[in-house]
């Protein structure tokens, strides 16, 4: 008995790895630091009432906004363990399967499990502030979707310590992720926590673009709208007509693993390579879900700080939407190689090249937006201006990646690595960063330290291309990507200790964001007036923090940038609310239904992961309960009477 | 939409027909599909043609049961919606095939 269990535990728990050892113990303690100081400070009911049961969009991106900040130290963590690897020759550092499953986990957890709920933090927090509305559209479809993204990313790094992470890079490519060559539950921890957090994220697609269509304050048109929310929409279309593929992708795989089916072996009638079309039928979108959202902060933030109006509002809304269509229209560029006909390279490396156009006409309208504004050096701003050329640098290289016969060159390359680490993280993680402290204040009512960012803004710039500035050229020197180590005789000894030098730099700016974050928490400038920046959008002229209905009264909206327009003919919110008497308004009840799906969801997925079947019916079971149970409940709503609202805007000096 | 939330359905009826009906159809249909790729009595093309009638009908049952397609206040929204993920959809599949005809090449 006690043998086949220690058996059992050598497969179940990850062995052999002093470094796995280490995170063991860590993930021990502080897990038993989170629930002994929950229970010493009595906060058990708090954190049920006020969190885990929300359907509250500004909590709700808060989670979203905690969770991406955590995988953003576990992705970066993995990083800087490859890039010392990778320092000098011939280091055994990692071993070789240790380093697969590093780099494998990091680009899924920076993709899927950082970048997109940073975004959807943003989405949730911003988005409803924006339009003039007191939540999105379906608040108890979207607490779903974060629990689902939640227990999602949950699953897939419990792989880390329980039966082994994925191995076989963040695209999983068959037949290599095939049951015959990639035995154990690495993978199905892949297949099924994606599948999980991807539904999540079809929900919150549709639940945006409801809300954003059907939601918007009264006289705020579409051509009215902010071009963050017009992002966010663009962002939404494609996650709606994208993930159905990536769905699709991963449940024939998963098939493949746990039912036995040869949708992508290379026997039996299989085809990989369909897997590769699909997975970029959605891969390649994707890039745009993230990077369109950020397009959208760059805008807020440099019309704000250059005191002006946006340039050229309907060609920025035109490139959005042209973006959304072309970006659907280009995936086989992921696969020039794979050797399919002239013709089909030839259009789509043509294709590739029509997105620049789009984007070089939303990076000369922020041009032109800051020329004779007048610019404040804050550092939403600072972050805008660095993302400017890095993004544009990296858009120039992808129109080389683009021309087919050249990419017979640079594919896989450290070429391409250097490629989209540019327009991920110049282009996504600095937007998203401008967007973290443009609304920081709106989120938690105090504003981030301004030095502790320069510092920190300086270290992740510096670091930034110290790291990727030498993968090109040892891209063009012949480096692969996903290579383990290298001899000494190859010469690429130096640019990559350059690029090491760079990775650690970057890590100190993050460390240098967190410590910017905990002393502001103390000592950050206190936003008293809601309005710290002097925006131009309605959710500036909501009191930081905003409170839990947003707006005592709808605002009536008539012009683009229009709390801009409000404060320039002398209104205010205090003003509108003196108006006529408030009146009570209507929330939706919170409910602690999404975290228990969440829960079942997970412990299905766990199930199918070491195909105990059982456990998986089990989840499945309990998801199906708990959607019946919803389905039965009427009373879903409540009231906010007057009177309190009334308490509420006088004290925060709105009436 | 009064006061900017979507109206939730308060007088729901306790068993939604209408949804569960469509439930049955699509499944219904979607056995029928792999029920007609099990059996190997029909030929080929027979197959993928009832196939392709198929997912056809499965995207209008789903439209009209799921998606509310024929209900609609306000500017019609859908419309762009349905034409721009037909669309896509088109793309996607013929351009698949495209992109996979090096396959016939290759063997």
């Amino acid at each position: 008995m006690l043998e086949s269990l220690k058996e059992f535990a050598g497969h179940f728990f990850v062995t052999g790895e002093p470094l796995i050892y280490m995170s063991d113990v860590a993930i021990v303690v502080v897990s038993l630091a989170i629930v002994f100081t929950l229970t010493y400070l009595k906060k058990w009911k708090w954190l049920w009432k006020e969190w885990l049961t929300t359907v509250d969009h500004k909590k709700i991106g808060i989670m979203y906004l905690i969770s991406a900040l955590l995988m953003l130290f576990r992705g970066g963590v993995d990083a800087l363990l490859m890039r010392t690897q990778l320092a000098l020759p011939n280091l055994h550092f990692l071993d070789p399967q240790h380093y697969n499953e590093i780099f494998t986990t990091h680009g899924t957890i920076m993709i899927l499990f950082m970048a997109m709920p940073f975004l959807f933090a943003l989405f949730n927090i911003v988005v409803p502030l924006q339009i003039g509305a007191r939540d999105v559209a379906f608040p108890y479809l979207n607490a779903i979707s974060f629990w689902l993204f939640f227990f999602g990313a949950l699953l897939f790094n419990l792989s880390f310590v329980i039966g082994g992470s994925p191995d076989a890079g963040w695209v999983s490519y068959p037949p290599l992720t095939e049951l015959a060559t990639d035995p154990g539950p690495g993978e199905n921890f892949y297949l099924l926590s994606l599948q999980i957090s991807g539904i999540g994220s079809i929900a919150t697609g549709i639940n945006f673009i409801v809300t954003i269509l059907k939601m918007r304050a009264p006289g705020m048109t579409l051509m009215k709208m902010p071009l963050f929310s017009w992002s966010v929409l663009a962002s939404c279309i494609i996650i709606v007509f994208a993930f159905p593929a990536l769905t699709v992708a991963l449940a024939l795989l998963m098939f493949d693993r746990l039912f036995g089916t040869h949708f992508f072996t290379m026997l039996h009638g299989g085809n990989p390579m369909m897997y590769i079309n699909l997975f970029w039928v959605w891969g390649h979108p994707e890039v745009y879900i993230a990077v369109l959202p950020a397009f959208g902060v760059i805008s807020e933030v440099v019309a704000t700080f250059s005191r002006k109006s946006v340039f050229g509002y309907k060609s920025m809304v035109a490139a959005l939407m042209v973006i959304t269509v072309i970006n659907y229209l280009v995936w086989a560029h992921h696969f020039f190689t794979m050797g399919a006909s002239a013709g089909v390279n030839a259009y789509f490396a043509v294709a590739t090249m029509l997105v620049g156009i789009p984007t070089g006409v939303k990076v000369f309208n922020w041009l032109f937006t800051m020329f004779r504004g007048r610019i404040r050096l804050t550092l939403p701003m600072l972050w805008a201006i660095a993302f400017i050329p890095c993004f544009a640098i990296g858009g120039a290289t992808g129109v080389m990646l683009a021309a087919a016969p050249a990419d017979y060159q640079y594919h896989n390359s450290f070429f391409l690595i250097a490629h989209f680490h540019q327009t991920l993280i110049g282009g996504v993680v600095f937007g998203l960063l401008a967007g973290l402290y443009y609304w920081w204040p709106k989120m938690f009512g105090f504003i981030l330290d301004e030095r502790l960012g320069k510092w920190a803004f300086w270290f992740f710039n510096i670091g930034f291309y110290v790291c990727f500035m030498p993968m090109y050229a040892l891209g063009f020197m012949g480096m692969t990507r996903r290579v383990y180590t290298y001899p000494a005789e190859t010469g690429w000894t130096g640019l990559n200790f350059v690029s090491t030098i760079g990775a650690y730099l970057m890590g100190i700016g993050f460390l240098l964001i967190v410590a910017q974050v905990l002393y502001s928490i103390k000592y950050g400038k206190r936003d008293v007036t809601g309005d710290p920046w002097d925006g131009r959008t309605l959710e500036w002229a909501l009191p930081s923090p905003v409170p839990h209905y947003n707006f005592a009264r709808i605002p009536e909206v008539s012009e683009l940038d229009a709390w801009w327009h409000m404060k320039q003919n002398g209104e205010t919110l205090a003003a509108q609310n003196k108006k006529a008497p408030l009146e009570p308004i209507h929330m939706p009840k919170n409910t602690g239904r999404p975290f228990i799906m969440g829960v079942f969801f997970f412990i299905a997925g766990f199930g199918f992961v070491f195909n105990w079947f059982w456990m998986g019916a089990i989840g499945l079971i309990g998801v199906v309960i708990t959607l019946i149970a919803r389905s039965q409940e009427r009373d879903t709503e409540y009231e906010i009477p007057a009177e309190e609202i009334r308490r509420t805007e006088s004290a925060l000096g709105r009436l | 939409m009064t006061n900017g939330r979507m109206q939730e359905g308060k007088h729901a009826p306790l068993i939604p027909m209408k949804n569960f009906v469509g439930y049955l159809l699509s499944l219904v249909l979607t056995f029928a599909a792999l029920a007609l790729g099990m059996a190997h009595v029909l030929s080929f093309g027979a197959v993928m043609l009832i196939m392709l009638l198929l997912a056809v009908l499965q995207v209008v049952v789903q439209l009209i049961f799921f998606m509310h397609f024929t209900e609609s206040d306000g500017p019609r929204y859908h419309i762009v919606g349905l034409a721009l993920g037909a669309f896509f959809a088109l793309c996607v599949i013929f351009g698949s095939i495209w992109i996979m005809t090096f396959n016939s090449q290759v063997h």
